[in-house]
């Protein structure tokens, strides 16, 4: 074989190259004389310990404990907090990069307002008094006019629960997640409609004692999720099977035994021929099946022609390839682990790619089993006693099921839609923490049409995000690392309460989600829901109620609680399950009775135009979302994205490795530039690229203008029927020289 | 001479340069520069790929071209060890060290200009803790110990598994080692 070196990269080189400017000024020619200080190293062998403060990270919703090291007023660093399962006492690259959202030097620091004065509009700074009076006055005549649920709600993060209760408080429950309908949510709805109920997150994937593990799709390792990277690593340790099923020679993938270079856009047909060979030959226990299973004649019947010859043709994953995999895993079973990664909003058909692993997990009999999804528990803390939220006279759920009838939760895309134009249903939107433009595709040019007929646009951030822009007021909330937030309690192998605490003051006048909650509350005559002087008071009632007391876990950070039920099942058993039939549902009453397919089927996606590449994107190490790119910790680590194209595209297209070029999509939409990167690690039908990059608000000064920004060039949605999710992939690029235009 | 090394497993290694961060922020090392760095080494051709990564660093060698190139003596042993630091006091920037290392792992600190390096958190090693990059690895894939114990975490590591370190053939002996 011809083995090669095909690219090497050094991390090392950005930083040089970086640093050169400030290099060749003043030191190039050394100096004569000693320095007159001692090096770093040498100053920190007799410092006194630094101050250290409880919290739990932010920079992504996996919420691992950690400690602020602190001298003085001085950020030093953040480390994890080393009793807690999250993190073990190590924090991520972007949760040690923590600093970087503490001394980001384009942080709101002012309430902003927008105002026109001659035919311009402009954002002014306002006193938190006439932003606050801005928006209560606004909230008030919308619910005096129509109906306080008339008001809608965009949140995410740890901080989310502040505005959720403000909007139930004040009338309304259309409060929507991006993390359902463009992340999660397909996937949680397939496994809902197998199980019971969704995989939870952290995800209770048991991979330390897992035999073998399938990824299909995700990219751990890249996707840097704390403990979840950590056990998939014991299982590379453990020399269990790792099979990974990407179309890019992933983190994960380099790591695996298998790795299936999959033809995007095939899983599901990949799945069916792997329930077709499982089937075939009889490599399941037909006595847990006929115990706790339902609808296994159907499957069987359903998936009998799903032969792996059959697969072979859509996927391009051989069939000894597919058969090999089929048998690893059975053999595996039940320590045979099925990762379906988050972020699962593909092909459009993403409910049924979920039902199709989630149909495997059944077949081999993982659900609640060692090595397998082992049963997660969290800690019962009761909520502080507030008065009963009113009714809406309308619920989200009457605009939403009536297009997504199997919708669990508020669909981002439906409350936009509801919001353009004069007879919209939703006249004022609050946007909490989330960067909807970069978040949902369509979504800069949904926000622009609905800010036209919106009476009220309210975003809070901690930076001038691309959402600020689309704001009639901008309300400055302080980082992470200055305030309180509600306990994290997440269901877990150990039960668990952790606490974010301030390690430091909030910088200008930047405040807590909590108080700003809590005013807009106040002056809508919302007090009794708001009892509370400090959130602290919350903190310490629920925790008072657990035996506990804020004063001590200031001290730890982090309390755990002994399980009440067990964490695995008895072999060859099930818990009783959520669903209609109480057992695992391969087929789905629930779906046929709604109109769907109750047994997942496999549709042929959309191939690229000749000259065109499928539109992978993903994640990387040092980034959340379209977050942290101007962190300026994180940003030194990784500046902008690259986009990943296979040698023998670019030499078609003669780009060379490193030059820059724009991805122009099949509806004509061209890209920020972006540098290449000629790898042998995508399928060459294919590109790939970081989400979250190629920033179009000036504001951000570090992230401005670097890299692409895939969501621009998603303009083919392809929607969920089921629930909503707006399927990203299905999109494809050709390429345009910098020099070309 | 008290000997410290570093063991790296590749195995295990997901490149995701937590190491670069934590060091950057444990030891304050101004923008733009860094004492460690990831290298990705991919080979094949797809579909049949490998790909490898490595944090890399000083090495702290035992026989140090640095410390011997250096006319001030600025370059040193830390306390009879093979740990490699610079007393910024003593440097005058003259970059003879720069030119003797085979690593590339010098770099002139933003703006006083002494050399600045990896010293393997001496400040944390006196207090017997790990390296903030060893420390921090997610992975697990990094581990830091003394090899005159044979019951340590890195002695019994080399014992067992199969290893390599970076250009043997200077003779500098370097003590960071990568596990296959």
């Amino acid at each position: 074989m011809n083995i090669r070196r095909s690219d090497v990269r050094m991390q090392r080189r950005e930083f040089l190259k970086l640093s050169s400017a400030v290099a060749s000024t003043a030191l190039l020619g050394g100096s004569l004389a000693a320095c007159s200080e001692p090096a770093e190293w040498q100053k920190m062998m007799t410092e006194a310990p630094a101050k250290i403060t409880p919290t739990v990270c932010n920079i992504c919703f996996w919420s691992c404990a950690a400690q602020v090291h602190t001298r003085g007023n001085r950020l030093w660093k953040i480390t994890g907090n080393p009793v807690d399962s999250h993190s073990e006492g190590r924090l991520c690259t972007r949760g040690t990069g923590g600093v970087g959202a503490y001394a980001d030097p384009n942080r709101l620091l002012k309430p902003l307002l927008r105002v026109s004065k001659g035919g311009s509009q402009s954002l002014e700074p306002v006193s938190w008094d006439d932003a606050l009076d801005f928006i209560a006055k606004r909230m008030t005549k919308i619910a005096a006019e129509y109906g306080p649920e008339h008001f809608a709600a965009m949140v995410h993060g740890a901080g989310a629960q502040h505005f959720l209760h403000l909007a139930r408080a004040y009338g309304t429950d259309s409060v929507a997640e991006p993390a359902f309908a463009q992340c999660r949510g397909a996937r949680d709805t397939g496994y809902f409609l197998t199980f019971g109920q969704g995989l939870a997150s952290p995800e209770q994937t048991d991979m330390e004692n897992a035999r073998c593990v399938v990824l299909i799709g995700t990219h751990i390792g890249e996707n840097l999720h704390n403990s979840q990277v950590r056990t998939f690593i014991d299982a590379v340790r453990n020399d269990a099977h790792i099979i990974v099923v990407d179309p890019r020679f992933s983190v994960a993938a380099s790591k695996a035994d298998h790795w299936l270079p999959i033809r995007p856009g095939t899983d599901i047909a990949l799945m069916l021929a792997w329930m077709n060979v499982i089937l075939a030959e009889r490599r399941f226990d037909a006595a847990y099946i006929s115990t706790n299973t339902v609808g296994f004649d159907e499957l069987a019947a359903h998936v009998a022609s799903f032969t792996p010859e059959w697969a072979y043709g859509e996927t391009g994953i051989t069939p000894d390839q597919i058969r090999e995999t089929a048998r690893l895993m059975a053999m595996a079973a039940p320590a045979c682990v099925f990762h379906p990664g988050r972020h699962a909003a593909w092909w459009g058909d993403d409910t049924q790619r979920a039902r199709a692993m989630a149909i495997l997990s059944g077949l081999l009999g993982i659900w609640g089993q060692k090595g397998g999804y082992y049963l997660p528990e969290k800690v019962d803390v009761p909520s502080y006693p507030v008065p009963s939220y009113p009714v809406p006279r309308t619920s989200w759920r009457d605009l939403t099921l009536k297009q997504f009838p199997l919708a669990g939760a508020p669909v981002t895309n439906v409350v936009l839609e509801h919001s353009i134009g004069k007879h919209a249903f939703y006249k004022g939107l609050l946007v909490y923490e989330t960067n909807l433009p970069m978040t949902m595709p369509n979504g800069a040019q949904q926000l622009a049409q609905a800010a036209q007929s919106l009476d009220l646009i309210v975003a809070i951030d901690v930076q001038p995000s691309e959402m600020t822009g689309f704001a009639d007021v901008i309300l400055p909330e302080c980082s992470y690392l200055e305030r309180y937030d509600g306990l994290r309690n997440d269901p877990e192998r150990e039960p668990s309460v952790a606490v974010r605490t301030p390690a430091l003051r909030p910088l200008g006048d930047s405040k807590a989600g909590w108080w700003i909650a809590k005013q807009i509350g106040g002056r809508l005559g919302l007090d009794a829901f708001f009892p509370w002087n400090d959130y602290k008071e919350v903190i310490d009632w629920q925790l008072n109620q657990l035996g506990l007391s804020l004063l001590e876990l200031e001290k730890t950070g982090i309390h755990h609680f002994a399980r009440k039920t067990p964490v695995y099942s008895e072999p060859g058993t099930i818990p009783r399950l959520a669903t209609p039939s109480g057992k695992i549902e391969f087929f789905s009453a629930t779906l046929r009775e709604a109109g769907f397919d109750p047994l997942p089927r496999y549709t042929a996606p959309k191939v690229p135009p000749t000259g065109y590449y499928h539109l992978n994107y993903g994640r990387a190490p040092q980034h959340s979302f379209s977050r942290t790119q101007n962190n300026p910790v994180l940003y030194q680590l990784m500046p902008e994205n690259v986009v990943w194209i296979h040698p023998l595209v670019a030499a078609q297209f003669e780009i060379t490795n490193g030059s820059y070029v724009h991805l122009l999509n099949q509806d004509g939409i061209v890209s920020n530039k972006v540098r290449v990167r000629v790898t042998e690690r995508t399928r060459p039908d294919s590109v790939w690229l970081v989400h979250g990059f190629g920033h179009e608000a000036r504001g951000l000064t570090l992230a401005y203008g670097r890299g692409a920004n895939d969501a621009a060039l998603i303009t083919r949605i392809l929607y969920d029927p089921i629930m909503g999710s707006t399927g990203m992939r299905g999109n494809f690029v050709t390429f345009r020289k910098e020099l070309s235009l | 001479m008290t000997h410290y090394a570093m063991v790296i497993d590749t195995k295990t290694c997901i490149g995701c340069t937590d190491c670069v961060d934590a060091c950057r922020m444990e030891n304050n090392v101004p923008e733009g520069l860094c004492y460690d760095w990831v290298v990705e080494i991919t080979t094949g051709r797809y579909p049949v790929l490998k790909t490898e990564f490595r944090s890399e660093r000083c090495n702290h060698c035992s026989h140090a071209t640095c410390v011997e190139a250096c006319p001030t003596g600025a370059s040193q042993y830390w306390n009879d060890s093979n740990i490699v630091v610079v007393d910024a006091t003593k440097c005058t920037g003259c970059k003879a060290c720069i030119a003797a290392c085979p690593y590339d792992a010098r770099l002139i600190m933003q703006p006083q200009g002494y050399i600045g390096k990896c010293t393997f958190c001496v400040q944390r090693v006196q207090y017997g803790m790990d390296p903030a990059c060893v420390a921090v690895c997610p992975a697990h894939a990094m581990h830091f110990g003394l090899l005159d114990d044979p019951t340590s975490n890195v002695s019994r590591l080399l014992a067992e598994r199969d290893s390599y370190t970076l250009h043997p053939e200077t003779g500098n002996h370097p003590n960071v080692f990568y596990l296959r």
